[in-house]
């Protein structure tokens, strides 16, 4: 996706690795940073790495966190995601919660910004988890608002990522694709396509995971998330995926994530692991799979002839 | 007015989020699944969600507390106070502010009230973590004063600096809870004083000496140091002004210093 140039010269700014060429940010695969892996990776850096945090863990005043996110950015490029702007809900933005995101994203220049197509705020109430949505006219035109109140406070457009859902709406009137592509029209947002949701809502609602992505607007994807999921069983005993972000990446979720960069091209692609840390090697070979798939694509023209 | 009225005239999110905290609601109506499926089950993801990762978000705060008390019986008390008091920030670091007197009146933790007050130390940890960062006052900084003036002396603390009075040897109980160290007996019936402080990359729990929390928390209320060191002396004879002001400004209690009126 093209980035904006970032605003407000005047405020502060952690020194840091500029941004990668449009074409070298493209093949980036990186991980979700974790305090517990700071020393490791500072001793052994990944290749054409980048690092997702969660926006709100750096919320607070100051102290060890930026401390820890300034150390990173200055050795690779960041990825801001937020997880509780409450995009998908029926209430208005929390105002300041907005502002601290722009701030941060003023502070961290990433490259890449992020959010849900989910709500988790409600009533004055923050339930901490992604909550599903109806996909109608009047919940479009909500969520294209928040957006549009995202972009304009942060000066760039953002990333919007496909949910995870164990239930759907009698309200909705449109499939989640159709809601995505008008979202994206009226907007000029980005997407966030998270293979393992596609595969997770697929198995729960029964459609096909490989229709959904052949049907996904692939030339608006400026980032793919893979992740790993448990499983437990619905009411009539048959699997229920669960997004768990809790172990490895599954091997369908690969054969799917294989499929979307053979026919959209590489780009940043970043494994997600939030409980049951493993170990930094663990996580560093789980975004080196990812940076052999987008290899295994790069076909040189000589090669391109060769084949044909 | 029904149920059945609410559910269906209430925007999807004030009927879907009633039922995730009150587990005797059946889904709301507008949630279905495909092929007729039910969708308890798949409601009940939800629900497990947000109540399990709130209560993982309070031992997360609060380790020591759960070390105590015993991985179970914490999570079963950190569930009612989740249900009775969910986050109203989005930000987790700002959560569980009311825990401790939670912890104070719930019935099964009164053979440990000094637990309460263990909880009010782990708070008081997670905000100097986050605390704006700033320089701390230097040893130095006081020895360029001239002695005449000291008495007038005005500190301001760091923004991490937190002082946390107790009846109980709370210091000791949350330092030896703090790891996975095996514990040893003490003397229940010893208070102690806890100063939290973040002099560099890390925060420190530290014990005050006698007069040491009156002593600061005079100064933290803008006394001159003449003050504060009266107030420290008036609860405890004992008080020593020289080790505590040392002791306290090498654990980066202040971040500067200016003559007071």
């Amino acid at each position: 996706m093209v980035m904006d140039a970032p605003i407000e010269p005047e405020s502060i700014r952690a020194q840091g690795h500029p941004w990668p060429s449009a074409a070298a940010g493209q093949q980036l695969a990186g991980v979700s940073f974790k305090h517990a892996h700071l020393q490791d990776i500072l001793a052994n850096a990944p290749v054409e790495g980048f690092f997702e945090v969660h926006a709100e863990n750096y919320m607070g005043m100051g102290g060890p966190p930026h401390r820890m996110l300034t150390a990173i950015r200055q050795d690779y490029p960041l990825s801001l995601h937020g997880v509780c702007m409450s995009i998908g809900g029926t209430d208005e933005l929390d105002s300041g919660h907005l502002a601290r995101f722009r701030d941060l994203v003023r502070r961290y220049e990433p490259m890449l910004v992020s959010e849900h197509l989910a709500w988790s705020s409600h009533g004055g109430t923050f339930f901490n988890d992604l909550l599903p949505l109806p996909y109608n006219h009047d919940t479009l035109a909500r969520v294209c608002s928040h957006i549009a109140q995202v972009q304009d406070a942060i000066g760039r457009p953002l990333l919007l990522e496909n949910p995870a859902t164990y239930v759907t709406f009698a309200s909705s009137t449109m499939s989640e694709l159709d809601f995505i592509k008008m979202m994206v029209q009226r907007t000029g947002c980005g997407l966030l396509l998270d293979i393992n949701n596609v595969y997770v809502c697929a198995t729960n609602h029964g459609f096909s995971a490989s229709a959904y992505l052949a049907d996904f607007p692939l030339e608006q994807m400026g980032e793919i998330h893979l992740a790993g999921h448990g499983a437990q069983v619905d009411d009539e005993g048959d699997a229920l995926l669960i997004d768990g972000h809790d172990r490895a990446v599954a091997d369908v979720v690969w054969d799917l994530y294989d499929s979307v960069i053979a026919r959209g091209g590489p780009r940043p692609t970043l494994v997600e692991w939030d409980s049951d840390l493993p170990g930094w090697p663990i996580l560093r070979d789980q975004a080196s799979r990812a940076r052999q798939i987008m290899a295994a694509h790069r076909v040189s023209p000589l090669r391109a002839h060769h084949v044909a | 007015m029904s149920r059945e009225f609410l559910t269906c005239h209430l925007p999807y999110a004030s009927s879907f989020s009633m039922g995730l905290m009150d587990p005797t609601l059946e889904p709301p109506d507008d949630v279905i699944a495909h092929a007729d499926k039910g969708v308890t089950r798949r409601y009940n993801v939800y629900r497990n969600n947000v109540t399990v990762s709130l209560i993982d978000a309070l031992a997360a705060i609060y380790p020591a507390v759960q070390r105590i008390t015993g991985v179970e019986f914490f999570r079963a008390m950190a569930r009612f106070h989740v249900r009775a008091a969910p986050p109203t920030s989005v930000l987790l670091l700002e959560y569980g502010r009311d825990f401790p007197d939670f912890i104070e009146s719930y019935a099964y933790a009164r053979d440990m009230p000094w637990l309460a007050d263990v909880a009010r130390i782990e708070r008081a940890w997670l905000d100097a973590y986050h605390a704006a960062d700033a320089a701390v006052l230097a040893v130095e900084a006081l020895s360029a004063v001239d002695q005449a003036l000291l008495t007038n002396l005005q500190f301001a603390p760091h923004p991490a600096t937190r002082v946390l009075r107790s009846i109980y040897p709370v210091v000791t109980i949350f330092t030896m809870n703090k790891t996975d160290e095996p514990v040893s007996p003490i003397d229940l019936n010893k208070a102690e004083d806890a100063l939290i402080t973040r002099p560099d990359a890390d925060v420190i729990v530290s014990r005050l000496p006698a007069g040491g929390a009156a002593f600061l928390l005079s100064l933290m209320q803008g006394a001159t140091l003449g003050a504060a060191a009266t107030a420290a002396f008036a609860e405890a004879p004992s008080f020593d002004l020289a080790s505590n002001l040392g002791g306290m400004i090498s654990a980066g209690v202040f971040s500067t210093i200016r003559h007071g009126g």
